[in-house]
């Protein structure tokens, strides 16, 4: 289970230990930001990070707010 | 005087939106935006930095308690991409009130009102109020009241421009033929902007490179708010008509010398 995947995060290959998007948001540290993500282009709500597992070539993209008018 | 800027469901004692973009550091966006004294604030959604997550957020500085954020899609070229942003926005932060805007081209920023109006039918189908920015065409303005859009915001001139209002008589015209909120975007560069664009009767102005960009961020950010409300008090007091020829304004009777 320990076995690293390779995703696509953000337009970047990326290896990641997680299993699930709880574990990939906590893998970044980001557990406690105002984040949102899409998983091949569906929105997941934040109760289900912890359901929802990663696989091979998941295309995420995890986004936060910025300035801007 | 109580005079309320009602859209959708929020409801606002200030008719001035800032943005955050533009400014050269978050305590500065802080500052400025408290110096308004705004309550609306637009916000742009962009990916993470995966390579340094932890790092300061514009939203550790803009308390969302204390501020309605309006996320936006500034950068979206297709209607597609608007949905997908303003969906993510509305996960992240439960935000409902959003602005859309469609670009049509880097070099204009105009919007490209077709994919606008079909990213706005499908937002509203979703239950978003969406506060639209477009054209200074009344005939665009009032589809995309018809398509549910709770706020129509014309642009004054191109994003970032500084050039003030481009054509008055189309923000008027959309104005009078509106029953939502219009809400000049985009084009105020500086305070007799805001004051002009108030006095035509739109409810309100949205502001951000003019307030980022100036050499006191947080005296602009001022001057914009009194200029918001000196605008907003002439059009609602109903200003003097225009003569051709002067009007004495002491009595023309009574001289000593009759």
């Amino acid at each position: 289970m320990s076995d690293s995947m390779t995703i696509q995060l953000n337009g970047e290959e990326r290896s990641v230990s997680a299993q699930s998007l709880s574990a990939l948001v906590a893998e970044l540290g980001l557990e406690q930001r105002m984040i949102a993500i899409e998983l091949n282009l569906e929105v997941v709500p934040r109760s289900q990070y912890g359901e929802t597992p990663l696989k091979v070539g998941d295309r995420i993209e995890l986004v936060h707010m910025i300035g801007g008018g | 005087m109580s005079d309320i800027f009602k859209v959708g469901t929020y409801t606002f004692n200030s008719r001035l939106i800032v943005g955050s973009g533009k400014y050269k550091d978050f305590q500065t966006t802080k500052d400025a935006t408290e110096a308004s004294e705004a309550e609306m604030i637009t916000v742009a959604v962009r990916r993470v930095n995966i390579t340094d997550p932890g790092k300061e957020n514009l939203l550790d500085y803009i308390d969302p308690k204390k501020y309605t954020i309006l996320p936006n899609t500034a950068g979206c070229f297709n209607a597609e991409d608007a949905v997908r942003t303003l969906r993510l926005a509305r996960e992240a932060g439960g935000w409902d009130l959003v602005k859309l805007e469609v670009l049509g081209d880097t070099e204009t920023l105009y919007p490209n009102v077709v994919e606008t109006i079909k990213a706005a039918e499908t937002l509203v189908a979703e239950g978003f109020q969406v506060m639209v920015y477009t054209n200074d065409d009344p005939i665009v303005a009032r589809t995309l009241e018809e398509v549910g859009c709770v706020a129509v915001m014309p642009l004054g001139n191109p994003i970032g421009s500084g050039r003030g209002l481009a054509n008055p008589f189309n923000i008027r015209v959309i104005k009078q033929r509106a029953n939502v909120p219009i809400v000049v975007d985009a084009g105020i560069g500086t305070a007799s902007d805001a004051a002009k664009a108030m006095e035509l009767g739109v409810d309100a102005a949205l502001i951000n490179t003019a307030i980022a960009e100036a050499n006191d961020e947080c005296l602009m950010a001022t001057a914009m708010r009194d200029a918001v409300r000196a605008g907003r008090s002439a059009y609602l007091a109903g200003r003097m008509p225009k003569r051709a020829f002067a009007n004495a304004s002491s009595p023309t009777e009574g001289y000593i010398w009759d």
